[in-house]
């Protein structure tokens, strides 16, 4: 770029600059609390825009005029819905759990008065003597905020908030730089796509650039599909210009003309939000033809996916942006040569495009100072299942996976034990007690049989039957192949099948062998990434949780008492109440009776193993229990 | 034109610069199973699974219909493990078709057969069980008859209705094991805009699409 643009692009942005910090210092310059709501999807779901309702209507109510804004996730979904509270002379203080009854009382008390509601306090965001801070509990030590660092603490609808908190200006610092430069900087880095096959972000660049043709395409892939990750969901509405940014330096970088943030419909919030973010990125000229004033021409595209697991694959996403149906094909020729409309074309995760501004701020050694030798920086996991702190987590690479499920998450919940974590989706696998002190990167997950991922983390315990996860994910993929090509349409079906069979309790010795033949078969022979990796579960199930699939086929028993067919519900004679009818009251069937010592019996050709007896029997007696195999049952065949 | 030489099951081969191993082996009388495949498509389908070889230096067998030829490649179209792959997706495909050969106007001429041969497969293979779709035929259009249930979506009557004609009555819908090749909105052949050219017909590997009355491909 010429000198002369170099000084345009500076003071343009520094005037933009000026006038962000200044709003965003007005604030907090009034005098007045400021309160923050979580409303990510998380929050919502929690019931936040309630609870954003009764703190407008309460302030209101009382007169006040405090600033409330909307937020994105913070990372703490298990305690959605998350209010946040800015009071002069006080810390920033985090309250979980709030409803609107409770947000009236943190207005009366705390707003009006002087009392913090310690009651409902989760965490100060710095340290402080009134409150324990976040940076005091035991998960602080794990965690690395890098690219979840604005989530929660902005308004997403607010380019100003973003470009206050330093925003942008790895995009200034980019556009003086040489692209060659950023590409080098960038693998320098190590940083490798989040996307869950690893690939070495600045290769992939490298590549593009020297590729033949024109205009260039960089395409962000946000078709987050995998059941429980909602890593990419959670950035694109807590904090969407991190990613635009990342993008506009990809663009530079590679000499791209235009890109596309491919989003699946399924997340209308983050589709609303990037919206209204690109348009304001394009006001302020941080989008379009000559951006701050220098000669780089790039423009972003929203596209909405429609329902397609497959369509984050990226030749079958880049075949649904040109209007063709979302089905892969077979690569090479690489996107990087020959992508969207046959042009050289970069496909980046969320994540990872949202790493870029990071690396070009404070430097690759930074980056690279974190993580594991093959695999640098921090990694976004989505931890979800049964687990006290379920939410976003972001850590170094290299952190175990004991420290996330028990130091982060804070363990199995009601004292169950621990049994297996499910990495990376349906592409993923299950891994078991033994591999919790693996240290996490790309590859010792691939070595363990599972996958990074997009960086879903399922945790399951004891109460959880290895055969049917593997049934569930394997029914998913079943579900979401495209159909293209024999081993995946045909190979996962059969193999669903024989799962189902195992089930239900009708599985045959010989099934094992077929399935892990069929699942290596299918692993080897299918087209795409979707049909390679969908027999995941089902290996890695079959690697470490043989014993349960045997536990299926020769006595016909769940270990975990899951599977329906293969358990029965029965009640201990010893502990049941004379004079307690609940069980009897609760039953949908009117399965359960009374015999004449008044003692209640399951009649088990009528009960349907809905389980609400064992919710009804009251705790002291505990009388009702599952028994796997079915005949466990005193009297039974 | 620039050629490459190279090696397929220890014959040596010229070929032009580009081409893709299938192609190549199946001009020099080499036999390698395929149902996806037509000449004249610019890129690959590969949907089919079938043309597994093995080539030297490469630690898994590779699909022959997306594998460029290199000069020096040495090719092992009966390798174990390709073998072993070609058998695996073909069970697969049979294990989704009714396999009714004595009532099938196709038996002698079909690419089912000759790829079981070739493989050394009973058509009636008992590998994996069967999952059938029982798909109503589709017996409007007057010049040849639709039986989807015999269909392997190779994708060939796609292709040339589409790409070669210029017509583009089929196409696919639905999807993973429901996929099925068909007109647009599942309207009868002889409702529909086709044309009853009959290349759909002459590039169907098995007896899915097979003309009535007896006649047979037309030259």
């Amino acid at each position: 770029m010429k000198m002369a643009d170099l000084s345009t692009i500076t003071s343009a942005f520094q005037e933009i600059k000026n006038r962000a910090e200044s709003h965003w210092r007005a604030l907090y310059d009034s005098g007045k609390p400021v309160i923050m709501v979580g409303t990510a999807t998380c929050g919502r779901a929690a019931g936040a825009l309630e609870v954003l309702k009764a703190i407008r209507g309460e302030l209101k109510r009382q007169n006040l005029n405090c600033p409330v804004i909307e937020v994105g996730c913070m990372g703490h979904c298990y305690a959605e819905p998350v209010v946040i509270i800015s009071k002069p002379g006080y810390p920033s203080i985090c309250y979980g759990h709030i409803n609107p009854v409770i947000t009236e009382r943190l207005v009366k008390e705390f707003i009006l008065g002087d009392n913090p509601c310690f009651e409902f306090v989760l965490g100060a965001l710095e340290e402080n003597d009134l409150v324990p801070s976040f940076s005091d509990f035991p998960r602080a030590k794990y965690e690395k905020r890098v690219i979840l660092k604005n989530c929660g603490h902005i308004d997403p609808t607010e380019i100003d908030h973003y470009i206050a908190k330093g925003g942008y200006s790895a995009l200034v610092k980019a556009l003086q730089m040489q692209p060659e430069q950023i590409i080098e900087e960038v693998k320098r880095s190590g940083l490798r796509g989040r996307g869950g096959a690893g690939f070495p972000t600045g290769q992939k660049w490298e590549v593009c650039r020297r590729a033949v043709g024109e205009p260039k395409y960089v395409i962000c892939n946000g078709d987050e599909g995998d059941p429980g990750a909602f890593m990419d969901r959670a950035i694109l509405e807590s904090d969407p210009h991190s990613v635009i940014e990342g993008m506009i330096i990809a663009g530079y970088a590679i000499g791209a003309r235009y890109g596309y943030i491919y989003i699946r419909a399924e997340y209308p919030l983050a589709v609303e939000r990037v919206q209204v973010a690109l348009r304001q990125a394009r006001k302020l000229n941080l989008l379009g033809n000559h951006i701050l004033g220098g000669d780089f021409n790039f423009d972003i595209r929203l596209f909405q996916g429609s329902g397609a697991f497959v369509c984050g694959e990226a030749t079958a996403l880049v075949a649904c942006i040109e209007g063709k149906p979302g089905i892969p094909r077979p690569r090479p020729p690489r996107m990087a040569t020959r992508g969207l409309f046959a042009k050289p074309t970069a496909v980046n995760n969320v994540k990872t495009l949202a790493f870029v501004p990071q690396i070009i701020n404070n430097g690759t050694d930074c980056f690279a100072g974190t993580g594991t030798e093959q695999s640098k920086g921090t990694a976004v996991f989505a931890l979800a299942g049964k687990v006290v702190n379920t939410g976003l987590v972001e850590v170094p690479m290299g952190t175990t996976l004991r420290q996330i499920i028990f130091d982060v998450g804070s363990g199995i919940p009601g004292g169950k034990r621990f049994k297996a974590v499910q990495i990376g989706g349906p592409s993923g696998g299950c891994l078991p007690e033994a591999a919790l002190d693996l240290p996490i990167d790309f590859d010792s997950l691939t070595n363990a049989g599972a996958m990074m991922g997009s960086g879903g983390m399922v945790v399951l315990d004891e109460d959880d039957c290895m055969v049917e996860i593997a049934r569930y994910f394997l029914e998913f993929t079943q579900r979401e192949s495209c159909g293209k090509c024999t081993f995946c349409r045909l190979g996962t079906k059969q193999m669903l099948e024989i799962l189902n069979d195992i089930t239900q309790g009708r599985g045959k010795i010989d099934d094992i062998g077929m399935l892990s033949q069929l699942a290596e078969d299918v692993k080897a022979g299918s087209l795409c990434g979707l049909g390679q990796s969908a027999p995941n579960p089902v290996l890695t199930t079959l690697r470490y949780f043989r014993d349960e699939y045997e536990a299926h086929i020769k006595e016909g028993r769940c270990p975990a008492l899951m599977c329906q067919d293969l358990v029965a519900y029965y009640i201990v004679p010893e502990k049941c109440e004379r004079s307690c009818d609940a069980c009897v009251g609760t039953c949908t069937v009117e399965a359960i009776s009374a015999n004449k010592k008044r003692i209640k019996v399951v009649d088990q050709e009528k009960c349907v193993k809905c389980g609400t007896c064992l919710d009804a029997c009251p705790p002291q007696y505990n009388a009702v229990v599952k028994l796997s195999p079915p005949s466990e049952v005193p009297g039974s065949e | 034109m620039k050629t490459v030489s190279l090696t397929i099951d220890g014959k040596k081969i010229e070929t032009r610069h580009g081409e893709k191993i299938l192609w190549a082996a199946l001009e020099n009388g080499i036999y390698i199973p395929n149902l996806c495949g037509l000449r004249d498509e610019a890129e690959s389908v590969a949907s089919c699974r079938l043309c597994f070889v093995e080539v030297v230096g490469k630690e898994q067998a590779v699909t022959a219909c997306t594998e460029m030829v290199t000069e020096g490649m040495v090719v092992n179209t009966r390798g174990a493990e390709a073998l072993r792959m070609a058998r695996s997706g073909f069970e697969l495909l049979l294990s989704s078709l009714p396999m009714d050969c004595a009532h099938c106007v196709k038996s002698g001429s079909c690419e089912l057969q000759k790829i079981a041969h070739h493989l050394n497969i009973k058509l009636k293979s008992k590998r994996f069980r069967k999952l059938l779709r029982e798909l109503p035929i589709d017996d409007s259009s007057s010049l040849f008859t639709y039986d989807p249930n015999k269909c392997v979506l190779c994708g060939r009557c796609v292709w040339v209705c589409r790409e070669r004609l210029g017509v583009g009555v089929l196409g696919f819908a639905n999807r993973g094991f429901q996929r099925v090749v068909t007109t647009f909105a599942g309207e009868p052949f002889g409702e529909s805009k086709c044309q009853e050219c009959g290349d759909c017909v002459s590039v169907c590997p098995t007896g899915a699409l097979t003309f009535k009355n007896g006649k047979t491909e037309e030259e």
